[in-house]
């Protein structure tokens, strides 16, 4: 409503102008039509100085500008003055439409916010908002609407749009038994959901957190423009009290009339708009390009910090691999496979060990209990059990020789696991994690993107670290670490980038946290899910897709790029202004396009970083 | 103790500047962002003062730009 105001004013004011130029042989009228056209734009921009320099503010743009437009009528420069003041609402006007533009599309992104949760209270319903539901309720979530809280599906098949949380296009297909998370929008079918955690702590008001809190982190750019803008101003305007006065007292024949305008020139130049608009404008866009792709910056600081990233250093386990186990290989010795996968799973039965499990799935039959008694778990070895009357071991290495097996150890990449019965050696099973759909694009495309060094460090054993490395065609991989090794070998890593360069760590959070502190930019993958890691990291990004932190760096050098273009072409063009404008080169006019059109045009370019991909 | 505020109709990007720069020149505030995209306060300070340097943030607001308000 009230920007429409200003513009009637606007279009008014431009009337006025027109006119004053159409009659602009008739004597009176013409400096009556620009005094008028000065008027109808300008009026609250006096209002607004009038009431600042009472309040003392003698570097106010209101104040400056006041003085500017004033001065141009007083020397008798009606359309000037006439035409500085009403570019300058034009400018405004163009300003606060481009900035809550932005301030809107951003919003819109992160429209997850949930408006209320349906609450199953023995049959009956009942809708509240999603902070009274606590954890252990039942929630109904039907179709079209955003699920509200994080929780376990009871009852229910649907598909899931995660777009707004992931960036993730294919909808999720989700059953009784599969977690879900807030901000979810369910597309088709109706869940019951079993709350797992209150509102506070669901994925999506942590989410929002994490984005409001993000402005708070400046990026040293934002910084540097805030307090270049402290002496910029100051210092134009007492170089223009200078150029009125110094020179018509100093030289002979310099006219007063003449350096009051040179010096009104500098008063149209003085304020720092284009930059301080434009600059957080950028970043805000930057971030929030970031988070329309499923990519949570913490702040303008980390995301200019990633554009210099040198080193990209990865966890090797659910980050660049799927951190699920799966049975590669099953060698018996003097039984067939069936059967040795048969004892290894029955031997196992009872353990929750993630090799157990993933010997289990390949077995993929239902385990007659009565079959195994005496199982006693070695940790650190394996397990022993007696398995229809037989005594088994399955375990490592270490196990087979504790226990005198003669045994041949396999040197493959994976996970081994050697079975012995009734102290004779069965054969081995490979279990190995898969690498990542798209891990070697997205080393690739870090190489592209002019990353020096793409390292891994795993706690694995070496061979294993050494496919996935030659895989991935990783510059360099480091195994068998345990977790203070990892911490070292980062201290190490860190010393190798140059000054100006930044290392990069990203991994799934699980036992990465120390890691991710250390880094100059920690990224912390797979979601919102472990909450240390979450806190460690700099950027979250929410799928488990490596190849999202080679599109963080681009985004950020787009950002980047972007900000330093609008610092460059706009300081260039005031300077220039400045200096034409000394030399008795440069109009009013010219002052206002460095003011205004200036400030127009880097808002425009900065709205570009809000599309980065 | 760090807490955010919303600052009400910041509309002019120097305001913003101008208010982040005096805040934090304040005595007591340990760091202060004004971030003009989410039109937003951050302040961080001496806990015991914290009541009192919140009165004089509103007063540079104030000063600064009198349409904006401090929402606390």
């Amino acid at each position: 409503m009230k920007r429409k105001k200003q513009l009637y004013k606007i279009l008014a004011a431009f009337v006025f102008f027109a006119a004053a130029y159409l009659f602009s042989s008739v004597g009176i009228w013409r400096p009556l039509l620009f005094f008028a056209s000065f008027l109808t734009a300008g009026l609250p921009v006096i209002r607004k100085a009038v009431r600042n320099i009472g309040h003392g503010q003698v570097f106010d743009e209101n104040f400056l500008m006041s003085i500017a437009t004033v001065g141009a009528f007083a020397l008798g420069e009606y359309s000037e003055g006439a035409a500085v003041m009403l570019f300058y609402q034009v400018g405004e006007l163009f300003q606060s439409y481009a900035v809550d533009k932005s301030r809107r599309s951003i919003a819109a992104l992160m429209d997850i916010r949930p408006d209320y949760a349906t609450i199953d209270r023995d049959g009956k319903l009942e809708k509240v908002s999603p902070e009274e539901v606590v954890p252990g309720d039942i929630i109904i979530v039907r179709a079209g609407e955003k699920i509200p809280l994080d929780g376990i599906v009871t009852d229910g098949n649907a598909l899931l749009d995660t777009a707004a949380l992931t960036g993730e296009p294919v909808p999720r297909e989700v059953a009784p038994g599969d977690e879900v998370v807030s901000g979810c929008i369910n597309i088709n079918g109706r869940l019951s959901i079993r709350v797992t955690k209150s509102f506070g702590e669901s994925t999506v008001a942590r989410i929002l957190d994490l984005v409001e809190n993000a402005s708070s982190k400046k990026a040293n750019m934002e910084n540097f423009i805030t307090k270049f803008a402290r002496y910029y101003t100051p210092a134009v305007v007492l170089a223009a009290a200078a150029i009125a006065v110094l020179p018509p007292l100093l030289a002979e024949g310099a006219a007063f009339q003449e350096w009051i305008y040179r010096a009104l020139t500098f008063l149209v130049v003085s304020c720092p708009c284009a930059l301080v608009i434009s600059i957080p404008l950028g970043f805000f866009g930057g971030i929030g390009a970031a988070s329309r792709n499923g990519i949570l910056v913490k702040g303008g600081n980390y995301l200019e910090a990633l554009a210099s990233a040198e080193i990209v250093v990865f966890d090797k386990t659910g980050t660049l691999t799927k951190g699920r186990f799966d049975v590669a290989e099953v060698h018996p010795e003097h039984i067939d496979e069936k059967k040795l996968l048969e004892l290894a799973a029955y031997a196992g039965s009872s353990s929750g060990h993630p090799v157990s499990l993933s010997i289990r799935k390949a077995f993929a039959r239902p385990i007659e209990q009565k079959r195994v008694s005496g199982v006693t778990e070695l940790p650190g070895y394996g397990v022993r059990a007696i398995v229809d009357g037989s005594e088994i071991y399955l375990g490592n290495a270490r196990l087979m020789a504790e226990q005198g097996i003669v045994f041949e150890p396999a040197a493959k990449p994976g996970t081994i696991v050697y079975l012995a019965e009734n102290g004779v050696y069965q054969g081995y099973i490979r279990i190995c994690d898969e690498i990542r759909a798209d891990a070697a694009d997205a080393i690739s495309r870090l190489k592209e993107g002019g990353i020096k060094q793409t390292v891994m460090l795993t706690g694995d054993n070496r061979n294993t670290g050494a496919e996935v490395a030659q895989a991935l065609k990783l510059d360099g991989f480091f195994a068998e670490l345990l977790p203070e090794q990892k911490v070292a070998k980062m201290e190490e890593l860190l010393k190798e980038k140059t000054l100006s360069g930044k290392l990069v760590f990203a991994g799934d959070g699980i036992n990465d946290a120390p890691v991710l502190a250390l880094s100059d930019i920690g990224i912390a993958m797979g979601g919102i899910g472990s909450d240390a890691a979450v806190e460690a990291a700099d950027i979250v990004i929410m799928t488990d897709e490596p190849s999202k932190i080679a599109q963080a760096i681009r985004i950020s050098k787009t950002t980047l790029c972007i900000v330093k273009e609008n610092i460059i072409f706009a300081l260039g063009v005031k300077f220039l202004v400045l200096g034409l404008g000394v030399a008795g080169i440069a109009t009013m006019w010219d002052a206002v396009f460095a003011d205004v059109g200036v400030s127009v045009l880097a808002i425009l370019n900065s709205v570009r970083a809000l599309k980065a991909k | 103790m760090k807490k955010t505020f919303v600052l009400e109709d910041l509309d002019c990007a120097n305001c913003a500047a101008k208010i982040e720069n005096a805040v934090n020149d304040l005595e007591g505030v340990v760091s202060a962002t004004v971030s003009f995209m989410t039109g937003k306060l951050t302040l961080e300070a001496e806990e015991a003062d914290f009541e009192a340097v919140l009165d004089e943030v509103e007063k540079i607001i104030g000063r600064v730009d009198g349409d904006v308000t401090l929402i606390r």
